[in-house]
């Protein structure tokens, strides 16, 4: 089944990337962006017929190697498709 | 008395390294990642470079080498285990040194020389400097923003400048025993004249002195 991981840096660790492109933003005018975080997705096709063991072994894949615990902390939609 | 300088694919600084410390009379050899027993050799070395391409993050792949469970174990032992650069960010990964590297604050892949200060003599990078010797190290990296949320990483080099946003200025860092050392500037490019400075000589001397039988 289709699974999407979505990597978020904690919001008090510095986001180098995310503040260039929002004063790029601003440089094109759009001054409303008042915040710009560039967070990392990552889509899985996993094999497996049980949504919640499906969803155990991703978030296991997470803490052992998709997210770094000291920086970020990570959300796992699993898509169980039409039921 | 014999480092082991590990490979991982993707690294470029190995030869260099060897080089160095072969220079400064020590004994040092190349392993493969994928080696399962360094018992013969009495530290480590992690050579920088791009390990698997830096997929996913600087690091991240790397620290579950075979040759990883090894360096634990020396690091455990108390033996010396250096980290230069692409090997620091390795040793973070694997927690064997507290933190974590982001992008430089500018965006830039910085590759000059910069000047660092020796701020903590305890550690096997260090130990042969005075505190406040100020060295002369080429930079090379576009991931050297340490940040380390628990506070308990040791700074034991410091920028004299803020190049990279790293936190407290750190340009080298320790942990608690001081055996374990992860350094973003490469000491290993700065051991002859030819190459412009042999500031890097006393760290990687300290690091030499630091070998005793395993």
């Amino acid at each position: 089944m289709k699974v999407t991981v979505t990597i978020d840096r904690r919001p008090e660790i510095a986001d180098p990337e995310g503040t260039t492109v929002k004063r790029a933003l601003h440089d094109l005018g759009f001054t409303e962006a008042a915040a710009v975080r560039m967070d990392r997705v990552i889509h899985l096709e996993v094999e497996g017929d049980d949504p919640a063991l499906v969803r155990d072994r991703v978030e296991e894949m997470c803490r052992q190697l998709l997210a770094n615990p000291v920086l970020e902390d990570f959300t796992v939609e699993v898509d169980a498709g039409p039921t | 008395m014999k480092a082991a300088v590990v490979v991982f694919p993707g690294v470029n600084c190995e030869h260099d390294v060897v080089h160095a410390l072969r220079s400064l009379g020590g004994e040092a050899e190349l392993v493969w990642h994928r080696d399962t027993d360094l018992s013969d050799f009495d530290g480590v070395v992690l050579p920088g470079g791009f390990a698997h391409g830096d997929a996913l993050r600087t690091g991240a792949i790397a620290r579950f080498s075979p040759a990883m469970n090894e360096v634990a174990r020396i690091a455990a032992a108390g033996a010396p285990v250096l980290g230069i650069c692409n090997g620091w960010q390795i040793l973070c990964e694997s927690g064997l040194v507290p933190g974590a590297h982001i992008a430089n604050r500018d965006l830039s892949f910085i590759c000059r020389f910069e000047e660092v200060e020796v701020v903590d003599t305890n550690s096997v990078l260090t130990r042969g400097a005075e505190p406040g010797q100020r060295l002369r190290i080429p930079l090379n990296s576009y991931e050297g923003n340490w940040v380390d949320p628990s506070g308990t990483g040791r700074v034991v080099l410091r920028y004299v400048d803020d190049p990279n946003g790293s936190q407290g200025r750190a340009a080298a860092v320790a942990n608690e025993t001081g055996n374990v050392v992860g350094v973003m500037p490469h000491p290993e490019r700065a051991t002859d004249e030819l190459l412009g400075s042999r500031d890097g000589q006393v760290l990687l001397e300290s690091f030499l002195h630091s070998l005793v039988p395993a």
